[in-house]
């Protein structure tokens, strides 16, 4: 039994914001399903009751002071933007037209 | 090829500091090294000769006013395309920020400008770090000075690539899981992974956040620890930053002794799948520490085993989040938008034809472990599994101040040879994954060859331990070069240089 169907894969592609062709899906779906196979290998790990760990070192709530700091300036913040207009990032259309 | 290109990093500083040669005159040489083999070698992906000199002539300025420069003043440096500076592009090896400015230099680019380094370019990378032989690149594969029909390792294989043909004394790279030790390894020279957080993240392009640690390429131990010391330290910008003193890292390699020291040998690290020819050297490795006055002790450490699948849930999980910033909307690659199309079909299009299949593949696995019903399953497990590995390096260092391994099951493999069989190519970071789950520092240096090929020694110690590896490692680097004659690097073929 795979470890994962091709509707998954096209699914994980569209949460993913991967627009991806028929042919990519068929080989993204054999390897997804290969790696898939040998990392569940982690479950059979006796872990019950064992708390899990996010992160190499102990930090919690790391704070700084609450200066104020010169931060970038628009038209350097801008100047690798795609498209902008009036010291904005100009992006595609994000709602639909209004019917 | 001309002797300054030879000479290693302290050297350098050291000739340059006393006016026997200028910062100039050693850029110029290895400007001249690079145009004459990196046709073949293919370390970098940028490099500017007005850039470089101008930089080298300012610090010959500096110096010429008076100013007190640290040791490395000077001295060129190669710098892994991962992290951003100003004045060059900076990709991470992806076709989505072909060409990129970034605004602002990383903490570590600026501390190696500070610090007097000469950035000579960009070295090429697998795609966002993600791989253990540069074949994932968008820009080529880079090829081993050994045999340059094979990988220099990866994913920091065009920093490994440059130190090792002799295209810079120094390199910059970050590691995730092996991307700097097992380049190292593979290309003969000295690879470190600081304690994690030892290191400033900041303006490093990230992978996985809870592992990426930058660290130095260098051809001898003490090279490595002085690059170490001058980028290293907290950084208010880096929230997980460690707020500590730089470990005496320096002072570690000067001393160079294991007398009394404690060595355990990782027993997990053997047997099927390492090549007959790296457990050799790795055992050679050992009886040298033990001729050196080490205790040496077998260490199990049962969990090891399941650091790789771990890992490549854990890394993946934190990646499919982190590369949902290159949306297409601020920085970057924009694909089709014709005024028609929605934003989020741009960003699919953008993403689909950006992406190469490496970071493809690991955004989908990492989106599947994170997704509802099956999170407790694998990236819930996975954390756990990280927690037993942590008890494991506890236990061990109660019994022992440095754990060893080989670096790399194998030597440098043929390029092509694991391009399309990911599971193979990840076996490549076995034995150092480990380290970068629990935040240990750890360190490869060369312990011979196997087959022709180079074999690297892994030293591992405990979090904030890193004096400890440049220690050993300087006692072994020592001990096999007097047995040699000279470094391993030195019997490495010459590439014929370009006229």
């Amino acid at each position: 039994m795979s470890a994962i169907t091709r509707d998954e894969v096209a699914h994980l592609a569209r949460l993913s914001r991967l627009a991806l062709g028929d042919d990519e899906l068929d080989h993204l779906a054999a390897q997804l399903d290969q790696i898939i196979s040998a990392v569940a290998r982690v479950q059979e790990v006796a872990a019950q009751d064992i708390p899990p760990t996010s992160h190499a070192l102990p930090l919690t709530n790391v704070y700084r002071a609450d200066e104020v700091r010169p931060s970038l300036p628009p038209d350097r913040a801008l100047a690798a933007a795609p498209a902008a207009q009036d010291d904005r990032f100009r992006v595609p259309r994000i709602l639909d037209e209004e019917a | 090829m001309s002797e300054l290109v030879k000479k290693g990093a302290a050297e350098l500083g050291e000739l340059i500091a006393a006016g026997e040669t200028s910062a100039a005159e050693v850029a110029q040489a290895h400007l001249d090294r690079i145009a004459a083999v990196d046709g073949r070698v293919n370390a970098f992906l940028h490099v500017d000769a007005e850039t470089v000199l101008a930089q080298a002539r300012k610090v010959d300025e500096r110096r010429a006013a008076g100013e007190e420069l640290g040791p490395l003043a000077g001295v060129p440096i190669a710098h892994k395309d991962v992290f951003t500076t100003t004045d060059m592009p900076t990709t991470a090896g992806s076709k989505i920020l072909e060409g990129w400015r970034p605004p602002y230099d990383a903490t570590i680019t600026a501390r190696l400008r500070a610090a007097g380094l000469v950035i000579l370019g960009k070295t090429n990378m697998d795609e966002f770090a993600m791989g253990s032989s540069t074949e994932n690149s968008a820009y080529g594969v880079s090829r081993n000075p050994w045999d340059l029909g094979r990988v220099p390792g990866g994913s920091s294989g065009g920093s490994s690539a440059a130190v090792a043909a002799y295209e810079a004394p120094l390199s910059t790279g970050t590691d995730t899981g092996g991307s700097i030790r097992q380049p190292a390894a593979v290309t003969g020279i000295v690879g470190v992974k600081p304690t994690y957080g030892g290191s400033s993240r900041y303006g490093v392009i990230a992978f996985a956040s809870s592992l990426d640690t930058p660290g130095p390429f260098a051809r001898n131990v003490l090279d490595a620890a002085l690059l170490h010391e001058a980028f290293s330290g907290h950084d208010r910008m880096d929230s997980t930053s460690v707020d500590a003193p730089v470990p005496p890292v320096v002072e570690g390699a000067r001393r160079a002794d294991v007398q009394g020291m404690r060595v355990g040998v990782v027993k997990e690290f053997a047997g099927d799948g390492y090549q007959p020819g790296v457990t050799a050297r790795f055992a050679e490795a050992v009886e040298t520490l033990e001729s050196l006055g080490a205790k040496v002790v077998e260490v199990s450490c049962p969990n090891f085993v399941h650091a790789l699948p771990a890992y490549y849930l854990i890394a993946p999980s934190e990646a499919s989040s982190n590369l949902a910033r290159f949306d297409a909307m601020r920085y970057g690659l924009r694909v089709g938008d014709d005024g028609t199309r929605s934003a989020e079909e741009v960003m699919a299009l953008t993403r689909a034809q950006g992406f190469g299949p490496e970071v493809k593949r690991r955004i989908m696995l990492g989106t599947y472990a994170l997704s509802s019903g099956y999170y407790d399953a694998y990236y819930g497990k996975a954390q756990q599994v990280r927690t037993l590995i942590k008890r494991d390096f506890e236990n061990a260092f109660e019994q022992v101040d440095v754990l060893v391994s080989p670096t790399t099951p194998t030597t440098a493999f043929p390029i092509g040879e694991r391009a399309d069989d990911p599971i193979a190519m990840y076996l490549a970071d076995l034995c150092t994954i480990p380290a970068n789950l629990t935040g240990n520092a750890a360190i490869s240096v060369p312990c011979g060859l196997a087959d022709g090929l180079p074999v690297g020694l892994q030293i591992m110690a405990p979090v904030l331990g890193d004096d400890r590896v440049y220690r050993v490692g300087a006692a072994v680097e020592r001990a096999l070069e007097d047995r040699w004659g000279g470094p391993l690097l030195a019997r490495a073929p010459e590439l014929v240089e370009a006229k």
